[in-house]
């Protein structure tokens, strides 16, 4: 059955890019086929055998820090330039293996997922509580923060969503929280440590109020207090709760500043682990937070500048539905402003790369493939440079030297396929009336099958979605 | 203590006759832009500038800043001492042979208009030049790159995928970054362009790349690995490498802008030692590096380094440094004036320190660059106080950082 314009859509701009193999429920009904992904725990799955656990992913670091404490013996400055190889760049590369297995398996899920518009939002989401592997302790939890974190909350609300990711490990190593104590703690009144304001800063500028959300440096100050004593349980703060696991989220007492916090000019007595999370989820039904999201959300789907009437419903969505996140997916679907027939977005690297695979319909990729496309293209997975994540717009992208990139990956692709593909059925079948005739004729006039792929990858509308 | 680190009359003769005419096409002969280069190093993260430039000499000085405070000169770990009880931090080695030639001019408190402490709405103020978050949608080196008359070199590069927000704005400015794939078949590319005819997005930037392609290629750039493509202290130096084999290329850009980023140090920082020192010693490698590349352009170029703000004076609890106000910006090479300050110290008494806990912003970034377009590029005041950098007119550049 050939492909309306909205079943283009909505594999296309809604989903991960159409395969020669999509499932007929795209075709037939694509608004329906996008809102059965929404409700269903499954759709938000990645098949993680062989991946770490949380704890399993502590453990990992665990040995890799008491590795590098023995081979170094503080002494890493006096060492030779091999020396240094052997104590400090193989051990971080073997941690680095972790890494690139999740990579791998989130590749080759996208590669063939059916819940392509689920997809989608699990990386929309996972970019919004970024956390990147771009420090060491961060490597191993990068992927099961997004496992364990990100799509086990897509059918639940925002503030759960919140309060998930900021017990992680993966969130409190990264943004320095697991060290953070009290001034006025028993621990912080004993050793010269005190408060890290970092994730308490980037929690309120970039995941809920944003850095226009009315909040000050006092408010800053005062969330961070309320969240000192977060941390996990691991090395020697394992000693501290007894019983946990290492990787366990564990309040420890005696690093929290006691007394009562006054955020966003509202008290919170609560001397305990309650503190921070009330906070949190006041902070996550704020509605700062509604307009923040809704304003990300309808960036990443609809255009760089979205018009404020769908940012406008779908933050009403998120007031009225408290946060529930199937429900502001939803009333994303709904949005006329969605269905433009003019492709607004430009793919980032990460969309156009599994895209492009899923236009060929290749079963899969091997391992280096996609470490060295990632690394070409410019977006390697979690590795953000920082905690606000990828940027979302085409000034970002669309960089001379990125574009050129793209046309040396997709030739590279092109040229590997040979003759085995016919890249014009594949557009047609992919972009459908979305194709452009001066595309089409371009790909029908090239000089060999591996040129007319180039070309259709790297059509305008192909870069668009 | 204020210590005026520069007099008027240095302001007078270093900022004088020469640009009486007080427009770019005053420009002299000896003076094309095009020989002149501009490189901007921004550090993204924010630079802790008391690392980097230590007062040492200040009266509190070690009490502020504790475990993070570096040793007096001649001791293990000291700094490298400069001026009136200043002194750079032992890893930056090639910047100090840079001061002691007098080649290296140093702003020691320096911030762009932004207060908060946000890194990406800071970055987005540092690169636009506008007074406030999102005052403009292009950079204010790209809208200078425009304002310099059409006669003279106006090509610039970026060492990285996208075009950073500081650049843009300038029709002539590209990016580039190193591949280690296969170069694209030119015949595909050009049917590429027939193709991006249309396309506002696409078509210049994919014409802007083969161009910059083939100043690479003709300055055997081809076979340069991915390894300046990871970010981070021990890439630093091949981005600047680079850039320095771009701009000294024949037909080489005038302006290159490349970013290092991990300087968000929160944790662990170290003092002589650790992670900054790692980044700071990065840093030094590559502005060797481009000294070293630019080769017989290194007397006619200006280099600039800055970052979007800087950190607090004290320790936190943390072993680092949270977000800040002031910061060091540094200005180094063959046209730079240096071995000397250039704006004001405000000195790290309790009182004097913006909102208790930072350097107080004490010099306006926009002076530094303003200083840079008019005595290095000849772009008059009323073009950068205008049209570079809104709201710019109450702004004065710095004289005498510029050899003339």
């Amino acid at each position: 059955m050939p492909r309306t314009l909205a079943a283009s859509i909505a594999v296309n701009r809604f989903g991960l890019g159409a395969r020669p193999d999509e499932p007929e429920a795209a075709t037939t009904d694509p608004k329906a086929w996008l809102a059965q992904q929404l409700t269903r725990a499954s759709s938000f799955t990645l098949p993680s055998g062989g991946l770490p656990t949380t704890r399993s992913a502590a453990e990992a670091l665990g040995s890799y820090l008491e590795d590098l404490k023995t081979k170094t013996d503080g002494k890493a400055g006096k060492m030779s330039p091999e020396a240094q190889e052997e104590a400090i760049l193989k051990p971080l590369k073997e941690l680095r293996e972790i890494l690139i297995a999740e990579i791998e398996a989130r590749t080759l899920h996208g590669l063939t997922t059916e819940a392509g518009f689920a997809e989608r939002l699990v990386l929309f989401w996972s970019n919004h509580f970024t956390v990147s592997a771009n420090k060491a302790v961060t490597i191993p939890f990068a992927g099961v923060f997004e496992r364990e974190v990100i799509r086990a909350g897509m059918t639940g609300t925002f503030a759960d969503l919140l309060v998930a990711s900021t017990r992680h490990p993966g969130m409190l190593l990264y943004l320095d929280q697991a060290q953070s104590m009290g001034p006025n703690s028993k621990a912080g009144k004993r050793r010269d440590k005190g408060l890290n304001e970092n994730l308490a800063r980037e929690i309120l500028e970039l995941q809920t109020l944003g850095a226009q959300g009315g909040y000050t440096q006092a408010d800053v100050t005062e969330f961070a207090k309320a969240l000192t004593g977060w941390s996990l349980a691991g090395g020697r703060t394992k000693l501290l709760v007894p019983g946990a696991d290492p990787g366990d989220f564990i309040f420890v007492d005696r690093f929290h500043e006691p007394g009562t916090r006054t955020v966003m000019e509202k008290r919170y007595s609560a001397d305990d682990e309650g503190q921070g999370e009330a906070i949190l989820r006041d902070l996550a039904n704020h509605p700062s937070t509604a307009q923040r999201v809704a304003t990300k959300l309808a960036r990443h789907f609809i255009s760089d500048t979205p018009p404020a009437s769908a940012v406008e419903a779908l933050a009403k969505s998120f007031r009225t539905s408290g946060g529930r996140l199937p429900a502001l997916h939803e009333t994303l679907i709904s949005l006329d402003e969605a269905w433009n027939p003019e492709a607004q977005k430009f793919k980032s690297p990460n969309e156009f790369f599994l895209s492009a695979l899923r236009f060929t319909g290749l079963p899969k990729i091997e391992r280096k493939a996609i470490t060295a496309a990632y690394g070409l293209l410019g977006q390697v997975p979690w590795q953000a440079p920082s905690p606000e994540g990828w940027p979302d717009d085409a000034a970002s992208w669309a960089g001379p030297d990125a574009v050129i990139k793209r046309v040396e990956w997709a030739q590279g692709l092109a040229d590997r396929l040979g003759t085995k593909v016919r890249p014009e059925s594949l557009a047609r079948a992919a972009l459908g009336p979305a194709l452009s005739a001066a595309t089409a004729q371009s790909i029908a006039r090239a000089e060999s099958a591996s040129q007319g792929l180039t070309l259709a990858l790297m059509s305008p509308e192909f870069q668009r979605r | 203590m204020t210590l005026p680190l520069m007099t008027r009359r240095a302001a007078l003769m270093a900022g004088g006759a020469l640009f009486l005419a007080g427009s770019a096409g005053a420009l002299t002969l000896s003076r094309q832009a095009g020989d002149r280069k501009f490189v901007l190093v921004i550090l993204r993260g924010a630079l802790d500038g008391l690392a980097a430039v230590a007062p040492y000499g200040d009266a509190h000085y070690r009490a502020a800043r504790g475990k993070l405070a570096l040793s007096p000169p001649g001791e293990a770990g000291g700094v490298l001492p400069l001026t009136e009880g200043f002194g750079l931090h032992p890893d930056l080695a090639f910047l100090y042979a840079q001061w002691t030639s007098g080649e290296l001019a140093i702003v020691p408190a320096c911030a762009s208009p932004y207060r908060e402490r946000s890194h990406f709405d800071a970055q987005d103020v540092l690169e636009t030049g506008a007074a406030e978050v999102f005052g403009a949608s292009d950079g204010w080196l790209g809208r200078a790159l425009t304002a310099l008359p059409p006669e003279l070199k106006r090509e610039a590069v970026a060492i990285s995928g996208s075009l950073p927000l500081v650049l843009r704005g300038s029709a002539s400015a590209t990016s580039w970054a190193p591949s280690f794939a296969p170069s694209a078949s030119e015949d595909t590319l050009s049917r590429l362009m027939d193709l991006y005819a249309g396309d506002a997005l696409l078509g210049p930037a994919l014409a802007s790349a083969i161009e910059t392609n083939a100043i690479a290629s003709a300055s055997g750039m081809d076979g340069m690995d991915g390894k300046g493509r990871r970010n981070g202290p021990g890439a630093y130096k091949g981005l600047a490498e680079a850039a320095a084999r771009l701009m000294s290329a024949e037909g080489g850009p005038a302006a290159a802008v490349l970013s290092f980023d991990g300087w968000d140090t929160h944790a662990n920082q170290g003092a002589a030692n650790g992670q900054l020192a790692l980044r700071l010693a990065g840093l030094d490698a590559a502005m060797r590096a481009l000294r070293d590349g630019l080769g017989a352009h290194w007397p006619n170029t200006v280099v600039a380094v800055v970052t979007e703000f800087g950190r607090t004076v004290a320790e936190n609890g943390t072993g680092g440094t949270d977000h800040g106000t002031g910061s060091a910006a540094f200005l180094l090479g063959g046209a730079v004036s240096g071995g000397k300050f250039g704006g004001d110290w405000p000195g790290l008494a309790p009182k004097a320190l913006f909102e208790g806990r930072d350097l107080a912003p004490a010099n306006d970034i926009r002076s530094v660059f303003m200083a840079v377009l008019r005595d290095h590029w000849g772009l008059d005041r009323d073009t950068l106080g205008r049209t570079v950098f809104p709201d710019g007119t109450g702004v004065r550049p710095i004289s005498g950082l510029i050899r003339t």
